[in-house]
C-alpha cells in the first residue's frame, strides 16, 4: 500500500497543470480517488467532510448486488444443464454461469467505462462514479444468452443517451441501467423476451418461458410454487429470480443508509396493493394470482430495491418518495397482467416514474409551502 | 412612390444567397426552430418516402411563398391565415393528385402525411414570417432555402434509420450483401419506432451546437 501511495505521489506532478500528461488528468484522478481516499479539505463552509464519498457509497452497492450476482451464475448454469437432462454438481453448475456472465460483466465495464472516461477527458471533469453500479446492474437484467455486440450498442445508447447529453453522473432523468434494457427490448425483442432466450444454450424442445411469460398467456400449468419463485429456482434475466438474493442486498443497502426504506417499501406496498384489487375483479387466471406472487415474480424485487431506490432519478422529498415508489408498484402490476404485448411491467413502471418525479417533487414541496403559509395567516 | 430611384438587385445578391443558405444550418427548420416535427417522425423510417416528402414540401413551400407574396398587398390582414391556407392545401392537392399518378406506391406508404403538408408548421411559419413581407423572388428562394434545410435533416434521420432498422438504403440490401447476417447482426427495431426519429434529430441539434455554439442559449 505505502509503495503504492509513493508511486502515485511520484507520478502526480505529470497530471497536475502545466505537467506533460495534464490532458490525463480527470483519468490519474479516478484511479487516484479508487485506490485511496481524497485527502481534499474544504476552505470555506463547513469543515467536516466524510471520507464516504460517491465512489465508496457506489461500491456499497456493488457489493449488495453480489449476492444475486453470485445466485445467478449458478441459476444459469443449473437450468442449461435442466434444459440438456444432465446432472452435475454444484460448482459445475456454477463454474458454467460464471464463464457464460463473466463476458457480459466485462464488455458492460469496459464499454461504458470507455466511454466515461473519454467524456470526462473530453469536457476535463473528474471521472464520475456513476457507472460503477450501472455497469453491474446492466449484466444481470439481461438474459445470459445475450449477444455481446448487443450489449456493447444498448450500454453506450445508455450511458450517451441516458446519461452524458444530460450532463454525466447525477444529472440523467432516466436509471441508465434501465435505458439499456429498455433499447434491447425494443431494438432486439426476439432476444430479449419469449421462451427461446432465457436459458443459456438449451436443448429445443425444452421450454424456457419465464413464469411472466407463461403467466401472460394463461399458462398456469406447473406453475412455480413460492418457494421456487422466492429462491429463485425459475429461468429469468441473471440477477432478477432470487428473491432471497435480492433481499439479502436489500438488507445490506438499509443498513448502509444509501437506498430510500421510503421508495422500497412503497414500491412492495403499490404492487401487493394493485395485486388485491385485481384479486378482487378476478377476471381471469392472472388477475387471480395471489397479490404476493406479483412481489417474488420476474424483475419485481430486483427492481424495487436496486432501481426504483436509485438517487438520481427518484424523488428527492420524503413524501414524494412515498407517492413514486407507490405508483412503480402499481403500475408494474398493471402492466403485467392487463397488457399483453409486455410480459414485464418493471422496467417500464420504474422509467415512467422517473419521468415524473421532478413533477411529484415539484407539487409535495409546493403544498408544503401553502400549509406553511396558511399557518402564518391563521396566526395573524 | 420611390421605387423607381432605388438600384436593382441582382438575382443572387449576398442577401438572397443568405436566404438560401442560412435555412441549411444556422437558421435550420428543424433543428433550430423546431418546426416540421411531426413529419420527420412519420415518414423517415425509409429514404424513398423521405425524399419525395422533401421534394413535396419544396414545391409546396416554393409556390405558396411566390403566390402569398404576390397576394400580399390585396389580402387583408384579418384573413390572411385563411387565405394562406387555402392557397397551400389547393397546392397539396395538385402535389397529392400528381404523386397519386406517378409514384403511386410511394403515396400509399406516405398515405395522409402529403395531406397533412397543410399543417405543416414550417409552411405557415415562412407564410407569415416571410412571404407576407417580401417580394416574390426573395420570397421563392426563401421557399427552396427552408425546404432544403427541411429535407437534408429528413433525408440523414431516413438514411441513419432505414440503414440500422432495415438493413437497407433506398431498399438495397446493404447489411445483406456485407454478409452481416450471417455473423449474427440483426436490425435494430428501436430504429424502425417513431422515438428513434426524434433521438437521431436529437443528436443532429447535438453535433450542431457543439460546432456552432452561438445556437446555446444563455442560462
Amino acid at each position: 500500500m505505502k509503495a503504492l501511495r509513493n508511486y502515485l505521489d511520484k507520478i502526480k506532478p505529470q497530471f497536475e497543470k502545466g505537467g506533460k500528461l495534464e490532458k490525463l488528468h480527470s483519468t490519474f484522478e479516478a484511479f487516484e480517488t479508487f485506490l485511496f481516499v481524497p485527502d481534499k479539505v474544504t476552505f470555506k463552509g463547513s469543515h467536516i467532510r466524510d471520507s464516504f464519498d460517491m465512489k465508496r457509497a457506489m461500491i456499497v452497492v456493488v457489493v449488495a448486488l453480489i449476492p444475486a450476482l453470485l445466485f445467478g451464475m449458478w441459476n444459469t448454469g443449473y437450468w442449461h444443464f435442466k434444459s440438456l437432462g444432465e446432472t452435475v454438481g454444484f460448482w459445475d453448475m456454477f463454474f458454467y454461469g460464471f464463464l457464460k456472465i463473466l463476458p457480459i460483466i466485462v464488455v458492460s465495464y469496459v464499454v461504458g467505462l470507455g466511454i466515461e472516461f473519454a467524456f470526462a477527458q473530453h469536457r476535463g471533469h473528474e471521472v464520475n462514479e456513476g457507472y460503477l453500479v450501472s455497469g453491474m446492474l446492466i449484466p444481470l437484467i439481461v438474459p445470459a444468452d445475450i449477444p455481446l455486440w448487443m450489449l456493447a450498442i444498448a450500454v453506450v445508447f445508455a450511458v450517451v443517451i441516458g446519461k452524458e447529453v444530460f450532463g454525466g453522473t447525477g444529472m440523467n432523468i432516466l436509471n441508465p441501467a434501465l435505458t439499456a434494457r429498455a433499447f434491447l427490448f425494443f431494438a432486439y425483442p426476439q432476444d430479449m423476451s419469449g421462451d427461446k432466450v432465457w436459458i443459456a444454450e438449451k436443448a429445443d424442445a425444452f421450454s424456457g418461458a419465464t413464469p411472466l411469460g407463461n403467466a401472460l398467456v394463461g399458462n398456469f400449468d406447473n406453475f412455480p410454487s413460492v418457494h421456487d419463485l422466492f429462491f429463485g429456482f425459475v429461468p429469468g434475466s441473471v440477477g432478477e429470480t432470487s428473491t432471497i438474493a435480492i433481499l439479502i442486498g436489500a438488507a445490506i443497502l438499509l443498513f448502509t443508509g444509501i437506498a430510500s426504506w421510503r421508495v422500497m417499501f412503497s414500491v412492495f406496498a403499490g404492487g401487493y396493493i394493485m395485486g388485491l384489487i385485481f384479486n378482487f375483479f378476478g377476471a381471469n387466471a392472472y388477475m387471480e394470482l395471489p397479490a404476493y406472487y406479483h412481489l417474488i415474480m420476474g424483475g419485481f424485487a430486483f427492481g424495487a430495491v436496486f432501481m426504483a431506490t436509485d438517487p438520481v432519478t427518484a424523488s428527492q422529498t420524503n413524501r414524494g418518495k412515498y407517492i413514486y415508489g407507490f405508483l412503480i408498484g402499481f403500475m408494474a402490476v398493471i402492466i403485467r397482467v392487463v397488457n399483453p404485448a409486455y410480459p414485464e411491467g418493471m422496467m417500464l413502471a420504474i422509467l415512467l416514474m422517473n419521468v415524473f418525479a421532478p413533477l411529484i417533487d415539484h407539487y409535495v414541496v409546493e403544498s408544503n409551502i401553502k400549509r406553511r403559509l396558511k399557518r402564518i395567516k391563521v396566526k395573524a | 412612390m420611390s421605387e423607381a430611384v432605388k438600384q436593382k438587385e441582382p438575382l443572387f445578391s449576398p442577401k438572397n444567397k443568405k436566404l438560401i443558405f442560412n435555412p441549411l444550418s444556422k437558421e435550420n427548420p428543424i433543428t433550430v426552430q423546431v418546426l416540421g416535427i411531426c413529419s420527420a417522425l412519420a415518414v423517415t423510417a425509409k429514404l424513398e418516402p423521405a425524399f419525395v416528402m422533401s421534394v413535396s414540401v419544396m414545391a409546396v413551400l416554393a409556390a405558396a411563398n411566390v403566390i402569398i407574396s404576390m397576394l400580399r398587398n390585396t389580402i387583408p390582414s384579418r384573413i390572411r391565415i385563411i387565405v394562406q391556407l387555402v392557397i397551400v392545401a389547393a397546392l397539396v392537392i395538385l402535389v397529392d393528385q400528381v404523386l397519386k399518378a406517378f409514384a403511386y406506391d410511394v403515396s400509399k406508404q406516405l398515405s395522409v402525411f402529403v395531406g397533412l403538408i397543410i399543417t405543416n408548421c414550417i409552411l405557415m411559419g415562412r407564410l407569415e414570417a416571410f412571404a407576407m413581407g417580401n417580394k416574390p423572388w426573395p420570397a421563392f428562394l426563401d421557399g427552396i432555402g427552408n425546404a432544403m434545410g427541411y429535407a437534408w435533416i429528413l433525408i440523414t434521420i431516413a438514411f441513419v434509420r432505414e440503414l440500422f432498422g432495415s438493413g437497407t438504403i433506398w431498399n438495397y440490401p446493404v447489411m445483406e450483401n456485407l454478409g452481416l447476417y450471417d455473423i449474427g447482426y440483426k436490425n435494430n427495431g428501436f430504429m424502425i419506432l417513431p422515438p428513434m426519429a426524434l433521438i437521431v434529430v436529437g443528436i443532429i441539434i447535438w453535433i450542431q451546437r457543439s460546432r456552432d455554439k452561438e445556437l446555446v442559449e444563455e442560462k
